[in-house]
């Protein structure tokens, strides 16, 4: 397996499209395809060969041995999250074909979502802090033009907020970082885990975990730290918004959390607690706030803000089952979310529009956006047999389970909030009286096509349920997060000297 | 070069003391990124001294000026060039040694220009990136016209 | 330790004009000064009184400067390059279409 082909083949295509497209538009776009393709192909390819090399690969940069160079890490979690990074990243490039057509500067758009990608595979694939930081501020940097590339006033008013509370945070993520290294005298993760989970007197990693859960926090939309999303998200062209919402926050949010505090530290139970007291909070403020909402696509923002606390709520419950459902919960979020931005643009292709009050009866109009937007509204909002009534059902067991009835009942009342939600966009968008000459434009063949995709999806992906299928593909995942030790015990006899 | 704007731009005086010390400033840019590898500095320093360099030639001789001497979608190309061969090299070294940007070039001797394998040419494709990329961010930032109390 | 608590209360100046400030141009400078307090803390990680530069040779026995620091300190110097050219150039868009660079005055999304 060759693990930094993650990272330069979307780096060389980012800088190709720049070199080539400037002068032929097209190139970026079957360039862009071509790169993606690859990437999920070779991802999935990743995913099932792993378990030949013992459920980790881990290839060092430049040939050094490991504390003076830059490992990447292929574990089951770090296949997973290239699996659905690159699965959404090929469907929203496919929609985006078509989508942008109206947009200035196309070469633009793919090169900076080239970037975007490599950033996500980089943070995903490091066993390094300071890489992690690095590939972080990649993806981040290329997030904040793209949530901009539309240039209303609108975007670049979301841009610049979303840039000055992510360079803010970014900046208190190196500083934990330069605590640690204070600390421990190194940067590689295994080691740091190993050194911290040694040491008698760690009173200063309080101060690190209170660093990371900020900066990381915000990465995630957890609540204190959610104003950016519902501004940022919505801003952005629809398939960046997909990109944005499926899967950047699920990366450099709730990955980067699972892998720093579950594998390197862990998993203390100060900061279960407090993961969970915010998860709570974001399921709660999200869910009440996207009922107040009529922007189609701010809604779904706020919508997100609440989903994602489902996903840390099960990652924060700790017990092997609540994990189980945060990881199913991460992948299916990132499916109906995406589908729920795509067809969000759709309407808005189609329409012009975003305002839910001035649309009206488009199930005729639009037959294939109105069919596939009650997919995602019947998963999102956890109707069986569509796939987010599993990792719900899952995670508010695993609270009953772990002794938290209270948490359970929250999560279940404000799942029946979120149905209420999106029946009332159904009913005034897609139901209803019809509005006089509303559509301006058909909906293009690649726009249906993604969507199609996704909300096939949507259904087929609940068979990873089935227990064979789970014991082969997401209970390895599992596994590597519960068990506190073995993400560093399986690095720790690579490291050797000059 | 022929000036074919010598109306832009500042008075004949830093006219003149910008054709001497542009090129020092140039020259210096290149000393540091020559010698990345053996005294402080590297592709970056130099990169963005070069860059300088050329926003002194603009702010002397006007923008349109410096789009004579170095068109600017030439400096988009050698930009994206620089840093496609940036990864190029790192390639090459996976498929040549085994690893992603392994050293793949005879080390040489300590303390000599041509050593230190693969870190010159990295240092010479990263000026070029961020040389270009910088004077780039300049211009494109210079080249808002606001207009003050609308 | 004197040091590292004055690095420390940079960091929190940082943060400070970062909150409270309402000029687009002032937040940009605070984010900078958060970037600088960060990377003179990495710096001062690195430092030991009477060490030498990192380069190894026969013969030497006298402590060395760590390295590390110091290179994450380019590299974040350079990002921090990035995110302020880019933050500028947001605002400089934002003032033409705003005709302001009053926060309290750019206000159209709602919620």
């Amino acid at each position: 397996m060759i693990l930094s082909q993650f990272i330069f083949v979307p780096l060389a295509a980012a800088f190709l499209i720049a070199l080539i497209a400037r002068k032929k538009e097209n190139f970026a776009a079957v360039i862009c395809m071509i790169a993606s393709l690859w990437l999920f192909v070779n991802s999935i390819i990743a995913f099932f060969r792993l378990p030949e090399f013992g459920g980790m690969i881990m290839k060092t940069t430049s040939g050094w041995k490991i504390p003076f160079t830059i490992p990447f890490v292929l574990d089951n979690l770090s296949a997973f999250m290239l699996i659905i990074i690159s699965l959404i990243g090929v469907i929203s490039a496919f929609y985006a074909l078509q989508y942008i057509k109206h947009f200035t500067g196309k070469w633009n758009f793919f090169s900076l979502f080239m970037l975007m990608f490599t950033g996500m595979n980089g943070v995903v694939l490091t066993g390094d802090f300071f890489n992690l930081y690095v590939f972080m501020e990649i993806s981040l940097i290329s997030a904040y033009s793209l949530v901009a590339f539309g240039t209303e006033s609108e975007e670049l008013e979301a841009a610049f907020k979303y840039a000055t509370m992510g360079a803010i945070t970014s900046t208190m993520i190196l500083f934990g970082i330069g605590i640690l290294y204070s600390f421990t005298s190194t940067l590689n993760m295994a080691q740091v885990g190993e050194i911290v989970q040694q040491s008698a007197n760690k009173k200063v990693i309080f101060l690190v975990f209170g660093l990371f859960i900020t900066g990381f926090g915000l990465k995630a939309a957890l609540v204190p730290f959610h104003a950016w999303l519902p501004d940022a998200h919505p801003s952005a062209p629809a398939p960046i918004s997909a990109m944005l919402s499926g899967v950047l926050i699920k990366t450099l949010g709730v990955y980067t959390i699972v892998r720093v505090f579950f594998n390197v530290f862990g998993a203390p139970q100060v900061v279960l607690t407090i993961l969970m007291l915010l998860a709570v909070l974001s399921i709660v403020i999200g869910g009440f706030l996207s009922i107040v909402q009529w922007d189609f696509k701010r809604m779904l923002g706020f919508s997100s803000v609440s989903q994602i606390g489902y996903v840390v709520l099960g990652f924060a419950i700790g017990t092997p089952l609540g994990i189980l459902g945060g990881v199913l919960h991460l992948f299916y979020h990132s499916i109906f979310k995406s589908l729920l931005f795509l067809n969000s643009g759709a309407v808005e292709y189609a329409t012009g529009e975003r305002d839910i009050r001035k649309l009206g009866g488009l199930s005729k109009d639009l037959p294939i956006t109105s069919s596939t937007t009650m997919v995602g509204t019947l998963s999102i909002s956890g109707i069986p047999p569509f796939n987010g009534f599993f990792s719900k059902l899952i995670i508010i067991i695993a609270c009953f389970q772990a002794g938290n009835p209270i948490l359970g009942f929250i999560a279940a009342a404000v799942s029946i909030v979120t149905l209420a939600y999106y029946l009332k966009v159904q009913k005034h968008a897609f139901y209803g009286k019809k509005k006089a000459k509303q559509i301006l434009e058909k909906v293009p063949f690649t726009l249906k096509a993604a969507m199609i995709i996704l909300a096939v999806l949507c259904l087929a992906t609940s068979i990873i349920l089935i227990p064979s299928i789970r014991e082969a593909t997401v209970q390895p995942i599992v596994d590597t997060v519960v068990n506190k030790t073995q993400y560093i015990d399986k690095i720790i006899p690579y490291l050797g000297s000059i | 070069m022929h000036n074919r704007y010598p109306n832009e731009g500042m008075s004949l005086i830093v006219k003149t003391i910008t054709r001497f010390t542009v090129w020092l400033i140039f020259l210096f840019g290149l000393y540091i990124f020559l010698h990345g590898h053996l005294t402080p500095g590297g592709g970056f320093a130099g990169g963005v001294i070069i860059a300088l360099s050329y926003v002194h030639l603009t702010l002397a001789y006007g923008r349109n000026y410096v789009n004579d001497v170095l068109k600017k979608s030439t400096m988009h190309s050698l930009e994206a060039l620089a840093s496609l061969l940036a990864v190029l090299v790192g390639i090459i070294g996976l498929y040549a040694m085994g690893h992603f940007l392994q050293n793949f070039m005879g080390v040489g001797q300590l303390h000599h220009l041509l050593s230190a394998g693969y870190i010159p040419v990295m240092n010479m494709l990263i000026c070029v990136k961020v040389g270009m990329g910088l004077y780039l961010v300049f211009y494109y930032l210079a080249s808002y016209h606001l207009e003050e109390g609308k | 330790m004197t040091l590292y608590l004055m690095c420390f209360f940079l960091f929190l100046v940082g943060v400070y004009g970062a909150i409270t400030k309402r000029d687009l141009i002032k937040i940009i400078l605070a984010i900078g000064i958060m970037g600088y307090s960060v990377n003179l803390f990495l710096v001062l990680i690195a430092y030991r009184s009477g060490a030498l530069a990192p380069i190894l040779k026969e013969g030497i026995s006298v402590p060395m400067v760590d390295p590390i620091p110091q290179a994450l300190v380019l590299t974040s110097i350079v990002i921090e390059l990035g995110i302020t050219a880019l933050m500028a150039a947001l605002a400089i868009r934002i003032y033409e279409k705003y005709d302001t660079l009053d926060i309290t005055k750019i206000r159209r999304l709602k919620g």
